[in-house]
This record gives C-alpha cells, sequence and structure tokens, in this order.
C-alpha cells in the first residue's frame, strides 16, 4: 500500500508527443525537396521504359503497361553520336579512362602535399597555403586558353593525357586544402610520437596517418569520381573526339538530329550518365559526412 | 659527465622568445621536474631535448655526446605525451615495437622487450588489444611502456597523468616513482602540479618566462625559495606576504604597528631596506592567546575552512588577509582576537626592488 502513491504518479521517461510544430516544418521541407528532386527522376525511368509510340499517344506523367529495356539496349549499344553509332558504351569507357587515372594521381599528389604543409613545415609553407587558398578562388574559365597552349606546346592537345592532367591541375587546390586540414587535425602529439619511435617522411604518412585518414580518403575519392565524371566543358575542349567523355557523348546523342526524337532512348542514355555519380553517393554517403565533418573540425 | 646537459640554449618562434638563455645540467639517475605556469615553455625544452624542436641557439649533450642536430630517434631518449599518443590503428603490442621494427631489431629481441616492459607495466592482458579498448590509465601505462622497450637513459615526461582523473593520478604517481627507483633511469618530467613535483623531484626546476628560476630539491625549494615568484607558486594555500622594512640594522622587520624580531633568520645578510617583505606559510604560524613582543602578529578570527585533519583560517592583521593551518580541534571562533606567532627560523625575506630572497 506504502507503493501506491508512488506508482500513481507519472515515471520513466516523459512521453514525447510524435509531431511537434518544429518537425512538421522540417518533414514539410524534406519531403517538398525529395519530390522536387524525384520527380524528374521517376519521368525519365518510365520514359525510358516506353517505346516510340507510347510516348508520342500517351500522357508523359503514366508508367507504362508494357515496359521493355530496348531503349537502354539501344542507348548503350546502337544510339548515333555524330558520326558514329555505337551507343553511349564508348563515352562509358572514355569516362573510366578519363576519371581513374586523374582522380588517383589527383590524391595521391593532393594528400602528400597537405601532409607535407601541415606536418614538415618548410620555408614560405605559409606563403604557399596562401596561393593555394586564393587560387582555388579564381574562376576557372579564366584558365582555360591558357592551358589550351600549354597542352599543345607539350604535343598533349586532344589526347587522353591532356584531360587527365588538366583534370588532375584543377583538382589540386581543394584537395590539398582538404588534406592539409585533415592532416593538421590530427593530434600533434602522435607526429611527434612517430618521430621518436624514428618513422620518418613515408613511415609517417603511411603507416600511421593514412590509416586513420580513410573518412578524408573517402571523401576526396567521391569530391574527384563525381566532379571529374560530371565534367562536360574540359572533356569537350581538351580530350578530342576520339576520347569524349560519357558526358559530352550523352550530349550529343540528345542533339542528333536523325529522324523523330527517341526520348526513350535519350532518358536511358542520361540515366546511364548518372548511373556512376549516383551509385557512388549512395553507397558511400555516410563515409562523406563523416569525413566532410571530420576535416571540418579543425583548420 | 652529465646525463643531459643544457647549455645556452635560446628558442625563438619567430619573433617570440619562449627560452632565453637557458642552461640544466641533469645528473645520471636524477629525477628532474619541470615546474611553472602555462605558457612558461617547459613542453618547449622537453621538445627541444628531444629533439622535436629545432633550437635557435644553443647545444644539447646526452651522455656526453652532443645531439643538438640529431635526430630524436638518435638521441637515447623515451617520451611519454599528455594526451597519450598511441597508434588508434596499431594493438598495445603493435605500439610498443613500432619503433623498435623501424630500427630494425630482430623479432626475438622486440618479443623479449615487448614482455619485459608489459610485465613491469602489468599489461600484459591487454597486448592485443586497440588502444581504443583501453582505459586513459591503461593508455598512459602503454605509452610509457612504449618508451620503456627503447631500452634508453633518458625519459622524458610532458604531464603524462594530467588528464587522469586524481585517484588514478595518484596512483600512477607512486608507480613512475617505483619505477624510477627500479630503472635508475634519469627522467624529465614536466607538471603544472605541485604534488606530482614535489613527491616525485630529486630536483625541481621553477620556470617563470622561459627562464629557470630555481634549481633545487624539493625541500630547499619549499622552505627557502630563491624569488618571491617561487615563493609564491609553491605552496598551497600559497605563503602570506607581508610588506614592510627591514630596520635597526637588519634585526627587525617593521610594517604597521608591528615589529618583528629577525634574530634566528637562515639567511644573507638583512641590512636595513626600505621595501622588503617577509613571506610566511601558513603552517609555519601558530595561534597564541597572549601577545608575545617581538613574535606575534594581533589578527582577528574571519572565516575557517576543515580540511579533513587540518582547517585552514582566514583572518586580518593590520588590514591584511592572512591565512594559517591549525589542527581542526583548535579552530577558532569567527571574529575572535588572536596573535600569530612567527617561526622566524622558517620565515623567508625578500627584497622588494629585486623580489630577491635576502
Ligand atoms: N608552435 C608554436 N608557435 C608559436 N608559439 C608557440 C608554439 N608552441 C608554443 N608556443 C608558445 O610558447 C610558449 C611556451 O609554450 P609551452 O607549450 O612550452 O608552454 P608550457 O609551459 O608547456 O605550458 P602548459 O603548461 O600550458 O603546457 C607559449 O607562450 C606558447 O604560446
Ligand atoms: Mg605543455
Amino acid at each position: 500500500m506504502a507503493n501506491t502513491p508512488l506508482a500513481a504518479g507519472p515515471s520513466g521517461a516523459k512521453p514525447k508527443p510524435f509531431i511537434t510544430p518544429q518537425r512538421a516544418v522540417v518533414y514539410t521541407v524534406l519531403i517538398v525537396c525529395a519530390i522536387f528532386f524525384l520527380f524528374p527522376l521517376y519521368i525519365m525511368v518510365i520514359t525510358s521504359l516506353k517505346n516510340i509510340q507510347e510516348i508520342q499517344s500517351g500522357n508523359i506523367f503514366i508508367p507504362t503497361m508494357h515496359p521493355t529495356f530496348d531503349a537502354w539496349e539501344k542507348a548503350w549499344n546502337s544510339a548515333c553520336t555524330g558520326l558514329y553509332c555505337e551507343g553511349i558504351k564508348v563515352g562509358f569507357w572514355n569516362s573510366i579512362k578519363i576519371t581513374v587515372p586523374s582522380t588517383i594521381v589527383s590524391i595521391i599528389v593532393a594528400s602528400l602535399t597537405g601532409y607535407s604543409m601541415a606536418n614538415w613545415p618548410f620555408k614560405f609553407s605559409e606563403v604557399f597555403f596562401t596561393i593555394l587558398l586564393l587560387s582555388s578562388f579564381i574562376p576557372y574559365v579564366v584558365m582555360i586558353y591558357p592551358l589550351v597552349i600549354i597542352t599543345r606546346e607539350l604535343g598533349i592537345y586532344s589526347t587522353l593525357p591532356a584531360v587527365v592532367l588538366v583534370h588532375t591541375i584543377f583538382g589540386l587546390p581543394l584537395l590539398t586544402l582538404l588534406f592539409r586540414n585533415y592532416f593538421a587535425s590530427l593530434p600533434q602529439e602522435l607526429f611527434k610520437a612517430a618521430r621518436v619511435d624514428g618513422a620518418g617522411y613515408w613511415q609517417i604518412f603511411f603507416q600511421v596517418f593514412a590509416p586513420m585518414s580513410v573518412p578524408i580518403f573517402t571523401v576526396a575519392v567521391i569530391l574527384q569520381v563525381t566532379g571529374i565524371w560530371n565534367d562536360f566543358l574540359f572533356g569537350v575542349i581538351y580530350a578530342g573526339p576520339t576520347n569524349y567523355p560519357m558526358t559530352v557523348q550523352l550530349n550529343n546523342i540528345v542533339n542528333s538530329a536523325q529522324g523523330g526524337k527517341a526520348y526513350n532512348v535519350d532518358m536511358a542514355a542520361t540515366i546511364l550518365t548518372g548511373l556512376v555519380p549516383l551509385a557512388i553517393y549512395f553507397f558511400s554517403g555516410k563515409y562523406f559526412v563523416r569525413g566532410i565533418a571530420a576535416g571540418a573540425v579543425k583548420g | 659527465m652529465h646525463s643531459v646537459s643544457v647549455k645556452n640554449l635560446t628558442l625563438k618562434f619567430g619573433s617570440a622568445e619562449v627560452l632565453k638563455n637557458l642552461n640544466l645540467d641533469v645528473e645520471e639517475g636524477e629525477f628532474i621536474v619541470l615546474l611553472g605556469p602555462s605558457g612558461c615553455g617547459k613542453s618547449t625544452l622537453l621538445n627541444c631535448l628531444a629533439g622535436l624542436l629545432e633550437l635557435t641557439e644553443g647545444q644539447i649533450h646526452i651522455k656526453g655526446k652532443n645531439v643538438t642536430w640529431a635526430e630524436p630517434s638518435e638521441r637515447g631518449i623515451g617520451m611519454v605525451f599528455q594526451s597519450y599518443a598511441l597508434y588508434p590503428q596499431m594493438t598495445v603490442r603493435g605500439n610498443m615495437s613500432f619503433g623498435l621494427k623501424i630500427a630494425g631489431l630482430p623479432k626475438a629481441e622486440i618479443a623479449k622487450r615487448v614482455d619485459r616492459a608489459s610485465e613491469i607495466l602489468q599489461i600484459g592482458p591487454l597486448l592485443d588489444r586497440k588502444p581504443g579498448a583501453l582505459s586513459g590509465g591503461q593508455r598512459q601505462r602503454v605509452a610509457i611502456g612504449r618508451a620503456l622497450v627503447r631500452e634508453v637513459d633518458v625519459f622524458l615526461f610532458d604531464e603524462p597523468l594530467s588528464n587522469l582523473d586524481a585517484k588514478l593520478r595518484s596512483e600512477l604517481r607512486v608507480e613512475l616513482k617505483r619505477l624510477h627507483n627500479r630503472l635508475k633511469n634519469t627522467m624529465i618530467y614536466v607538471t603544472h602540479d605541485q604534488i606530482e613535483a614535489l613527491t616525485l623531484a630529486d630536483r625541481i626546476a621553477i620556470m617563470r618566462g622561459g627562464i629557470i628560476q630555481q634549481l633545487d630539491a624539493p625541500q630547499t625549494i619549499y622552505n627557502r625559495p630563491a624569488n618571491l615568484f617561487v615563493a609564491g607558486f609553491i605552496g598551497s594555500p600559497a605563503m602570506n606576504f607581508i610588506k614592510g622594512e627591514t630596520v635597526d640594522g637588519g634585526k627587525r622587520f617593521k610594517f604597521g604597528d608591528v615589529s618583528l624580531d629577525l634574530a634566528g633568520y637562515e639567511g644573507g645578510a638583512i641590512l636595513d631596506r626600505p621595501k622588503a617583505i617577509i613571506g610566511l606559510r601558513p603552517e609555519h604560524l601558530s595561534m597564541v592567546d597572549e601577545a608575545i613582543p617581538g613574535h606575534t602578529i594581533p589578527a582577528v578570527v574571519e572565516i575557517d575552512e576543515p580540511m579533513g585533519a587540518d582547517s585552514l583560517v582566514w583572518l586580518l592583521a593590520e588590514g591584511r588577509q592572512m591565512s594559517v593551518r591549525v589542527p581542526v580541534e583548535h579552530r577558532p571562533a569567527p571574529g575572535k582576537q588572536v596573535h600569530l606567532k612567527v617561526d622566524i627560523a622558517k620565515a623567508s625575506l625578500f627584497d622588494e626592488t629585486n623580489e630577491l630572497r635576502i
């Protein structure tokens, strides 16, 4: 009986109403944004699954009763990009050939530069840092023509190496800052401990810092892969027609004026082009957020 | 031959002079504590010794060898950091053997050293864990172990216990003392905890603004501080300082209506100094009911703070606040008029103009 008054009153955590005004606002905004971005995707997917008669006769918002992957097959294998009709797969492999080396080279160079700046200060390293910071604000359009001349002088204009070089150079300022800030945010005493243990420049980088830096490497890979994959301009300018990346080929497919517009093929080709960055975000979004947060803590 | 010898060391960060023409000789097997307020250059000095900072001027010798330009790993030192600084992706064993592997020691030798160190520090069961799965105390033990396996003559500690809670800190403090008694290495230990300094050190170096103010045994530092700064820095609660003058050819110290007899003072020639300061530790004062001319200061009790066995009593004497440590059963009532008896043999006199002990 002595317990009764106690048991009668509230106990445990205070129950929260499911929908508070704040939550209502947040959810509304999120849902509206999601619709805004998902709706075009929805149209693209259903259109790519229709055949051309359905597109001409039917309603654009209504999914097809007879989905077919013909348009996808055509987009990949035989859509015409200007003179050739080999589909967008040519562009896909070109994009791979451009993205993989550019990403690897720029990340290797940027991580080592950032590491050197953060932990092995050299004369003028602060000046160098400032220049780097400023240079990442210069509009890149300014540098397009000089780079055309430079690559031409190097004898690589309109080749794969030219576009890889350009992507690498343009990736460096931001990536170097990213790595520098990340390495500067690691405990200084860790670096000192490794020095006392006799570890040198490379040993500290590979054995102590790199294993701790998976998040920032992930961020760098995502930034570079998506950035380079989505690039259009550098591809058109520096790669040369045989090396046009997927984005450029897509543009050519959509704009090639042969017969009526094959909207289903265009849509399929577009989705195929966007698939790589989409997949990357999808599988590494968690690490991306974590890495950005980790890099942002200290500067 | 000194174990560690620092000669005319100057270190500048840009234009800021952080260490100023500093000299320090450490004997073989000595436990030296560097003590001082935050920012006085303790860590900087330690980093210089370790070879992690380049000196602006001066030399460092370790075991008679000039190591001023030697790499950290070539100096025969091991270092323990405040933040433990363990490699997070390596196991405890990996952490302890990292340096030895780099030095190219044979596997059997590495295993032997790691086992010996982990036995000394009782971290055997932790060897296959990662640092993330250890408590703070265990991590610091591993960090000490990492220095131990190097089997060097000189250990450098930078506030190794200050990230631990009070109980663990006192436990590890005793353990460090035991370790030193067993290994007999030279140890140079940075802290800003007076208790650590007083309990561990063979000699304490009190630093301020990049200059060593006094380098002496703990008891000497405590009883005969070389200057006002050291006197005020060491001891908690702080020493009572009273400004006054010395008169009668240095026989008496006068302030307000009080005149103290200086016969029995242990120090140099007192002389007549118009500006002098007497320093009296709270535990070197006692409360008496009757005035003894020349030996007591009249005072009124304000408040007292019982602290277990002792009580710290705050009083007003001649308009100045003073503190006295008394056994808790002798606590006086607030407002009571008492007399503070001065033990002049334990007092410190300073010349106010140069702040040095007389
Ligand atoms: N890399 C640096 N660049 C410029 N100034 C520095 C640098 N490192 C330390 N200082 C300055 O040098 C002085 C001494 O620093 P130090 O770290 O040696 O102090 P400390 O005695 O160890 O203090 P604490 O007890 O807070 O650890 C401080 O004023 C600090 O601001
Ligand atoms: Mg320090």
